[in-house]
């Protein structure tokens, strides 16, 4: 890859480095070299070929990784035409990848990469099975380069959303994913019957009993949007049932049956500032968040709200106020991700050998005073400018200078 | 609802964005009418009822006092009686029947108020029959009230009073040209709405500019933003009209009264300068069109809400003394949305206009302080000079301004009203947290203490708080 060969080899030095895979380290140097992490630690040897950032009083963290949104699927919310994380017209949309619809030139990934978020999961909206979620970095020229990986989990609704998919009610979203996981399973002891057309009709199309075979065969995680603490139950129950990987996502709920949800041991993606009571979770509330993590439940952090995608660190930060310890914060938003979405032999953490997605603050990244100073992402340094940089120093004096 | 999943229905919806009462010595800064110079007949209007609890003076000692006034005082203390701030300073003598906080390494500010807000007219369960925001049915409905939607049991209300919030606006939404008059409301428990207006607080209209109004009767018009322009004018050109007969009615009182248009009532209102007028507008050059409109027709604009383009047009709004009512950092939902900055604020300010922040969400509201600092240190990153005590009364001192109530409330000065937030940190951490709130003088949430948690009755029996099980 063109970016690989252009990598530089860069020595992050004298910072507080939180590896999260260990405990943090005072003066200590992050090396980078071709894309990956060389080495990190007090006593590493900093090639004379290296870009020096010196880190002195600053902290280094891996990249965040945003659990949710849809960044790169959407542009401008109230313009039809630049959204693509939904597909009309097929409910159970399992083989909609979000990934070829991705717009790596898209104004959101500058704005929300200057400010230290790195990696995000590009998650499809809608439906009963919604599709297929990406896991993205926040730089490259094509979805090719963006690419971490995918996909990276099938999404489907328990909520109050995914019933008007299933006939209006909730045991009709369970009733109608058993029969199309068992047509998935069906169809795969026969498909030769299928291609020969001597199979009853089955409940979705091929392609989407087909991309439903990874989950079901534990190889691919369902992420089972539920808020209501019974629809939470019901997603383990099914997840039971056929033994998925099953991942519980925005979970409002979920606080009120954390031990059964640890002791599944099933990951919850939480967004920490929801807080406000619908029908869907009318226990919903900020300490969510803490509640889950002090059960054991592994939690990842979203901010959902994709433009503001980089609030993922005061999501974080209001997390930690309301129970949750600094360190589990983040944690929820760097190794727990990548765990839960299948990438932790290469992100999340700062780790000889994994990818180099590394950010320098000038302090407590989840602080409003402080700044992000560099970002590294796959070993590159990415110039902290977006659209926004560029209208400030456009309208800092006025008039502006056209 | 912020979740992604619900973003596609969610949507451009966000169309929700967004006086009587004894206290001598305290005036608000817009007059409330004359009855000679009213269109209105001359008979009281939906009274406010607001009555302050009696409480024990209050001594916070040992504290920070951040003032909003200039101000910043380390270990210092503040007197609290009868629903006034009797003393700020160093020392403070108190009454020895003082209930005596210790504010050791706490922070202590005034009351947060949101002059954009659409509690209790857009409820919590956000459903159709809480849904009360926007009269959408036709493109000038100055003739509807906030408060007559307002619902005083919306669980979002302890949520905001929890955020220190002790003051908000709630307004019609922005579904309309011109969506209605607002209320300014006290946030403390109540059963009736009338409980909660704050005494002598001018009211205000709401009206909005650009992509929701032009959306929502794009087949009936208008359809463009011209379209926009002529329905203000029209609707100002009869308001015009309707002044005058009363006015000549009101000198003479020869023959039958004109008969009361409500519409038109509120419009005349806003010609006399006794309503305020809170202008829904994103871009520049939209906020610059309405401006004019207001030199046309001789009213002035208070604050343009959400102005996310305002840090283009700084200069003008310092001139003309309009505020912005901005947000830390929304941007990107919409076309109008997509020049959004965080220095908006910041550069307002330095160009000296009047800036608010504001919420026009139930979730944003609970962390104004959060958003307020966000959108300082941002400016001071970029070399903008911002000062607390400015980024405190973004949150403060401004919105009471723009409510025309700010020589009552807004500062921790003796002799305003006694409304305070006693915080676990510096209110522009992220990890501060209002330890307790008190509104004229009454503590109407204590994080430590379930006594003052107030709960509406939505919540009884359906909402588990901590400890409780099903």
């Amino acid at each position: 890859m063109i970016a690989l060969i252009l990598a530089q080899t860069i020595a992050i030095t004298g910072g507080t480095v939180y590896p999260v895979s260990g405990p943090k380290l005072e003066y200590a140097t992050v090396l980078i070299r071709d894309g990956k992490i060389a080495a990190v630690g007090t006593n590493v040897t900093v090639p004379a070929d290296a870009t020096r950032i010196d880190a002195t009083g600053k902290w280094v963290t891996p990249g965040f990784i945003d659990g949710g949104g849809q960044m790169g699927l959407v542009e401008i919310s109230a313009v039809p035409g630049t959204r693509d994380g939904s597909l009309q017209g097929d409910t159970i949309a399992a083989a909609f990848n979000v990934a070829e619809g991705v717009n790596p030139a898209s104004q959101v990934i500058p704005v929300t990469r200057v400010e230290g978020i790195t990696t995000t999961l590009a998650t499809p909206s809608g439906n009963l099975v919604s599709g297929q979620a990406v896991l993205l970095d926040l730089a490259g020229a094509t979805i090719e380069e963006m690419t971490v990986k995918a996909p990276a989990a099938v999404v489907a609704d328990f909520s109050e959303n995914g019933k008007d998919e299933a006939g209006g009610t909730r045991a009709g979203i369970v009733e109608r994913l058993r029969g199309v996981f068992r047509d998935a399973l069906e169809y795969e002891r026969r498909k030769t019957d299928f291609s020969r057309a001597q199979m009853q009709p089955l409940g979705a199309r091929a392609a989407d009993l087909e991309a439903l075979l990874p989950v079901l065969h534990g190889q691919l995680p369902l992420i089972a949007i539920a808020n209501r603490r019974s629809d939470i139950e019901t997603a383990l129950r099914l997840a039971r049932e056929f033994k998925l990987r099953l991942v519980i996502g925005s979970a409002q709920e979920a606080w009120e049956i954390a031990p059964e949800i640890a002791a599944a041991g099933v990951p919850v993606l939480v967004e920490p500032l929801d807080n406000i009571p619908s029908y869907d979770a009318l226990g919903v509330r900020y300490e969510n968040a803490a509640l889950l993590a002090k059960a054991g439940v592994k939690i990842v952090l979203m901010e959902t709200d994709t433009h503001n995608s980089r609030n993922l660190k005061q999501e974080a930060g209001n997390a930690v106020s309301y129970g949750l310890s600094w360190d589990q914060a983040l944690r929820a938003i760097t190794l727990s991700p990548a765990e839960v979405f299948g990438v932790a032999d290469r992100y999340g953490s700062l780790e000889s050998g994994k990818v180099a997605n590394v950010v320098v603050w000038s302090g407590d990244p989840f602080e409003f005073t402080t700044a992000v100073e560099h970002v590294i992402i796959r070993g590159k340094e990415i110039p902290l400018k977006s659209r926004q940089t560029e209208l400030l120093e456009r309208y800092r004096k006025l008039p502006p200078s056209y | 609802m912020r979740t992604w999943w619900t973003v596609t229905v969610a949507l451009p919806l966000a169309v929700a964005c967004a006086s009587g009462g004894a206290r001598p010595a305290t005036q608000a800064t817009v007059p409330a009418p004359a009855a000679a110079d009213t269109t209105s007949a001359n008979r009281v209007q939906y009274a406010s009822t607001y009555r302050r609890h009696a409480n024990p003076p209050v001594l916070i000692k040992n504290a920070t006092i951040m003032t909003a006034a200039g101000q910043q005082i380390a270990n210092g203390s503040i007197l609290l009686r009868d629903g006034r701030i009797v003393s700020v300073g160093a020392t403070v003598v108190a009454p020895p029947d003082a209930v005596v906080v210790d504010g050791t390494g706490k922070f202590v500010t005034p009351g947060i108020i949101d002059d954009h807000s659409h509690l209790g007219v857009y409820a919590a369960p956000g459903t159709d029959a809480e849904s009360d925001g926007n009269e959408a049915t036709n493109p000038v409905t100055a003739e509807v009230w906030a408060e007559h939607s307002f619902w005083p049991q919306d669980p979002q209300i302890p949520l905001a009073i929890a955020g220190g919030i002790t003051t908000i606006q709630a307004l019609p939404g922005s579904a309309n040209l011109i969506g209605g008059r607002s209320a300014t409301l006290k946030l403390v428990p109540a059963r009736t709405v009338q409980e909660m207006k704050f005494p002598g607080a001018p009211y205000g209209l709401k009206m909005a500019c650009g992509e929701n109004p032009k959306r929502v009767y794009h087949s009936r018009g208008p359809s463009t933003r011209m379209g926009n322009m002529a329905g203000y004018r029209a609707a100002f050109i009869q308001a015009e009209g309707y002044r005058e007969k009363w006015d000549k009615w009101n000198k003479s009182h020869q023959g039958d009264p004109p008969s009361r248009d409500l519409k038109l009532e509120t419009l005349a209102e806003v010609l006399r300068g006794h309503i305020l007028v809170h202008n829904h507008c994103y871009r520049a050059d939209e906020m610059a069109q309405m401006l004019d409109l207001g030199h046309e027709f001789g009213f002035k604009i208070r604050s343009f809400h959400h102005a996310v383009e305002s840090y283009k047009i700084a200069d003008l709004l310092a001139r003309e003394g309009t505020g912005v009512s901005v947000w830390a950092d929304w941007w990107g939902f919409k076309e109008e949305a997509m020049d959004g900055i965080h220095e908006n604020a910041a550069l307002n300010q330095q160009a000296g206009v009047r800036v608010i922040i504001h919420s026009d969400s139930p979730s944003g509201i609970q962390r104004l302080n959060q958003e307020a600092g966000k959108a300082m240190y941002a400016g001071q990153r970029a070399g903008i000079a911002v000062t607390e005590d400015q980024a405190l009364r973004w949150i403060t001192a401004n919105p009471a301004w723009a409510l025309g109530i700010d020589s009552i409330v807004g500062t921790l000065e003796p002799g305003k009203m006694a409304d305070v937030v006693v915080w676990s940190a510096d209110p522009f951490s992220v990890y501060a947290k209002a330890l307790q709130v008190y509104n004229d003088g009454w503590l109407v949430f204590d994080r430590n203490d379930p006594a003052h948690q107030p709960r509406t009755d939505f919540e009884l029996g359906q909402v588990l708080t901590t400890g409780e099980d099903r």
